[in-house]
């Protein structure tokens, strides 16, 4: 039988942003929602990307392990990751194998039994909370938030730990009502240990510009530090 | 009980017993003395009242050398030694170690002993005239300079000036040697002398050839040398004729040593070696007695590390193209372990890496960490956490470095270990790889200055490049070079030996020595890469009217070094290995071992601006990649790809250090202070765990770099580390500064 292979849109050797420590981020490409403000464009579309088998893609991990000191470990990112849950659940069995600490980022907008079976080879999700309101989501993301909080909802049950994240766009959730929400729903969750809000930047503009794509979210501001700050101040999990 | 324990009795007490006691033996001393720390940072002490003021007096000097053009002042009148000047202070009243090279603080010393022209026109680009007195005294004297230009061949000069090997100490102190200054605190002067007075006599009853008369003569001068280093401690109401005492006269004692050899030697690196664990002892001895706190511990380091931030040389401005920033490398090298695999990290090596929060982040020294997976956590943590805060300090592999030279080893310069005491270097600048492949290809002909040298063939015919015969006539040409280049340096060292002999710092070293011939290259990236656009994509040189290549055509993509890509990784090993082999071929004098770099200071500047296009596409005149380091910005697979390809240059090739120069932003290291140095201990385990030699650390952005080349006046300290050592930016050309600004950045995007 042929080794699975992924789509994936690029790899990033010292990631130190996505998960614990120092990290092998493994971006997959397609996306199916549709956030005004993306960063990864170009990993969005499912026909573009790199083809690469598990055996590839762990051979480049094992470059980079020596790096990972005591807390890294891999983190698949994209695009949206769960659309490649079968490649990576056997990925992941494979980091297990060799002690690597696995971990996903994502959007958390679908289910389905291959995810869930991925879950059980995951270490740690970095799971985006992108709005606190269902209008918001439909309107800004193109999802409905249901979908997300079932995800949180079996990662609960999966008691996979969680990290959610937030991203704070100035005049559509830089609010402390938002916050309070976004709260709400960490504190239900045992195996959320961790929430983090992180500003809206435009550093992905000229992406959009080189892709010759409208960026959605251009009209607005990157977010600035203090305002991060001071919204954070009111997380109750804001400690690792 | 040893030989000298009750000699020394008085100065000994409360050290434990060993063989330090029965002869000179600074190593077993330390690791049977020594007190490891595993704790964490927070027992340090700022800097006292009496620091402060006395630091900010320095900074306004640095302030005014700064405003004079780099250059505070010039003693025209006397040339520099040991007892030339008199006692020289900053605040006499408040100074606890004390001792300056000139009769000033910051004023520079003239030393023709390496050539007069040099020191002639160093003064002459700073404004000043060097005295008759001293012109006229050199009249009759023969330098280093004069001995190595009455031997040199034809085509040694031609070489020379075609800039195909550059930097050659043949004008100035060669460096790269250190003395073991702690031998005079531990043993005082007196004993020291008495030693070398046996030794010489010993020579006398053998044989005596050229070598051992040669040696004899060595040790005169060494004896006579010591006497004056007394003499100089004396002008300063010192007696070092015994050991020291306590923790004071220990540090003051060691610095004399250091002070007389600079005041000796402008050697371009006049490295300090491995003190701060060594005035641990001391301190501890101390603190048991209850003769000293924690703070003045700390006063006594920073008021040492003031003393050697002072410590200046005069240079030309030809000699600030190579190396930039005015540098004088004084290494010190903290931490490491011992070969019975406990750290040598103590409370002391705490103290000399906190005199960058005490008095600020600086160039000098030049604090250089001996990295082992096994040093303790919290430590690796602090250094990191001073990589972050300065970007003042390098890293080098202690664990790759010990199995080689043990545990009282020193880094030299920039990434040269050698045992302190037992060994030292005959340095040989470098060689210019891409200029090499140039003149291969164009069989004997530098297309940048028209000249022809080495084998003369026909230019090659090729419509595109063929690997295989370039690399044929390329073995040609390196056996060429590496013959020419060996016999060079023979002549240098030959000379400078007999007209610039380092006879203070041969003093605080074993008689029988061991010598390393230090051989460099440069523009290793390049080559590199150039070798693999030839073997993977096509490229079609360019001539000019007369047939020479003057240019390449390069179509299609090819593998460049800083990619974790082995298709070009090997070719850069190879290299390595092939010229590395190639030199040993060549006898060296005094049977010094061949040992090789991959360093270039800043010549990297000097060296791309001699140099024609290369076929990796880069164009004429464009610098080099500094070191080791992948060309700026082909690396496209992020930073620990980059890192993985220089871990595998082979140090058991490179023996004289691979120096890699590795920037990233402080966003992409993390986020918050914790995380960040948490991240960096990581990225170090990492690259050091792979054998990888040398790592210079900056964390910063880009930006600041830029604001800073724009209002030089806005960042008067601002330190980066370039290659193998580090710089305050203004200190640099602003072509040098264009340099470092074009590096890659890590960042995370």
């Amino acid at each position: 039988m042929a080794e699975l292979t992924c789509k994936y849109s690029s790899v990033q050797t010292m990631g130190t942003l996505d998960g614990p420590g120092v990290r092998f981020v493994l971006f997959l490409q397609g996306c199916p929602l549709s956030c005004g403000y993306c960063h990864n464009p170009e990993t969005r579309a499912f026909d573009g990307g790199k083809t690469a088998t598990v055996t590839e893609i762990m051979a480049k991990v094992s470059r980079c392990r020596s790096y990972f000191g005591k807390k890294g470990g891999i983190t698949v990112s994209g695009g949206e990751p769960l659309v490649q849950a079968k490649f990576i659940t056997e990925l992941f069995k494979e980091c297990r194998k060799a002690g690597i600490h696995t971990c996903i980022d994502t959007s958390g907008c679908i289910l389905s039994d291959d995810i869930e079976e991925m879950l059980n080879y995951t270490d740690l999700c970095l799971l985006d909370i992108k709005m606190t309101n269902n209008e918001d989501y439909k309107k800004l993301i193109g999802c409905d938030m249901s979908a997300p909080l079932g995800f949180l909802q079996k990662l609960s049950e999966k008691d996979v730990k969680v990290w959610l994240r937030q991203v704070i766009v100035e005049g559509i959730n830089d609010n402390e009502e938002n916050v309070k929400l976004f709260n709400d729903i960490a504190e239900k969750y045992d195996n959320v240990t961790f929430t983090e809000l992180l500003p809206f930047r435009k550093l992905c503009e000229s992406k959009y510009k080189e892709m010759n794509i409208p960026f959605p979210f251009e009209a607005y501001p990157e977010t600035e530090r203090a305002v991060i700050e001071k919204l954070s101040q009111k997380l109750t999990k804001r400690n690792k | 009980m040893g030989i000298l324990t009750e000699r020394f009795k008085e100065y000994w007490e409360g050290f434990k017993e060993g063989e330090w006691q029965d002869g000179i033996n600074t190593r077993d001393f330390i690791v049977k003395n020594f007190t490891p720390y595993y704790g964490d940072s927070s027992f340090l002490c700022g800097p006292t009242e009496r620091t402060k003021k006395l630091n900010e007096k320095l900074n306004e000097l640095f302030k005014e050398e700064r405003e004079k053009g780099g250059v505070l002042d010039i003693n025209t009148d006397v040339v520099s030694s040991l007892c030339n000047y008199p006692a020289a202070y900053l605040d006499k009243e408040n100074e606890l170690i004390v001792g300056y090279q000139t009769d000033k603080p910051l004023c520079r010393g003239v030393n023709p002993f390496g050539g007069i022209r040099m020191a002639r026109s160093a003064c002459e680009a700073y404004g000043y005239k060097l005295s008759e007195k001293v012109e006229e005294h050199f009249e009759y004297r023969t330098t280093h300079n004069d001995g190595v230009f009455r031997v040199y061949t034809d085509e040694m000069k031609l070489a020379r000036h075609v800039g195909i090997i550059t930097g050659l100490p043949d004008a100035y102190g060669r460096g790269r040697i250190i003395g073991d200054y702690r031998r005079v605190a531990l043993y005082g002067v007196d004993y020291l002398i008495e030693q070398k007075t046996l030794d010489k006599k010993k020579i006398g009853e053998d044989i005596m050839d050229v070598e051992t008369i040669r040696l004899s003569e060595e040790l005169f001068q060494q004896i006579s040398f010591l006497k004056k280093m007394k003499e100089m401690a004396m002008m300063y109401g010192y007696d070092i004729s015994m050991p020291a005492r306590d923790t004071r006269e220990a540090i003051q004692w060691t610095y004399f040593a250091y002070l007389a050899s600079i005041k000796e030697q402008n050697g371009a690196a006049m490295s300090l070696g491995r003190t701060s664990t060594f005035f641990d002892i001391y301190v501890c001895r101390d603190m048991e007695r209850g003769t000293i706190t924690e703070e003045q511990a700390q006063e006594l380091i920073d008021d040492f590390v003031m003393k050697l931030r002072s410590a200046r040389h005069l240079r030309t401005p030809e000699y600030n193209e190579l190396f930039g920033g005015d540098p004088m490398w004084i290494t010190e090298s903290v931490g490491g372990i011992t070969t019975d695999n406990v750290p040598l990290v103590t409370k002391g090596s705490y103290r000399m890496l906190n005199t960058l929060y005490n008095l600020g982040s600086s160039p000098e020294p030049n604090l250089t960490i001996l990295w082992s997976e096994r040093l303790p956590e919290p430590f690796k943590k602090f250094c990191a956490q001073i990589s972050i805060d300065t970007d003042s300090i390098q890293y080098e592999n202690d664990d790759l470095m010990r199995m080689e030279y043990g545990d009282d080893y020193a880094i030299a310069c920039c990434v040269s270990a050698m045992k302190v005491g037992k060994q030292m270097q005959f340095f040989g600048a470098r060689f210019n790889l891409p200029k090499l492949l140039l003149l291969a290809i164009n069989g004997g002909y530098d297309n940048v200055t028209g000249m022809k040298l080495g084998p003369q063939m026909e230019v090659m015919q090729d419509e595109y490049l063929d690997f295989y015969k370039v690399k044929e006539r390329l073995n040609v040409y390196r056996k060429w070079l590496c013959k020419l280049y060996v016999n060079t340096m023979n002549v240098i060292h030959y000379m400078h030996d007999k007209y610039a002999y380092e006879k203070t710092q041969m003093a605080l070293h074993d008689t029988e020595v061991d010598r390393m011939m230090a051989f460099g290259i440069a523009g290793l990236s390049v080559m590199a890469d150039s070798l693999s656009a030839i073997k993977f994509a096509k490229v079609k040189p360019v001539r000019d009217e007369n047939g020479y290549i003057v240019d390449f055509d390069t179509e299609g993509d090819f593998p460049k070094f800083g990619n974790d890509d082995n298709r070009v990784d090997k070719i850069a090993q190879n290299i390595i290995q092939r010229v590395s082999a190639e030199l040993k071929e060549n006898p060296t004098y005094r049977n010094s071992r061949h040992t090789l770099s991959a360093l270039t200071i800043t010549s990297n500047v000097v060296y791309g601006k001699k140099t024609g296009s290369t076929p990796d596409g880069r164009k004429k005149g464009e610098p080099f990649a500094p070191g080791a380091n992948p060309m700026h910005n082909r690396e496209t697979n992020g930073a620990v790809a980059s890192l993985n390809s220089v871990a595998k240059l082979q140090y058991d090739y490179c023996r004289d250090g691979i120096s890699n120069t590795f920037s990233i932003i402080p966003d992409a290291l993390g986020k918050g202070e914790d995380e960040r140095a948490e991240n960096l201990v990581a990225i170090l385990d990492g690259y050091f765990s792979n054998y990888a030699h040398h790592l210079n650390v900056n964390v910063l952005n880009k930006e600041k770099l830029m604001e800073a080349y724009e209002d030089p006046e806005a960042y008067p300290n601002l330190t980066i580390r370039v290659s193998g050592y580090a710089v305050n930016f203004h200190k640099l050309s602003k072509e040098q500064q264009r340099e470092v600004i074009s590096r890659t950045f890590h960042s995370s995007i």
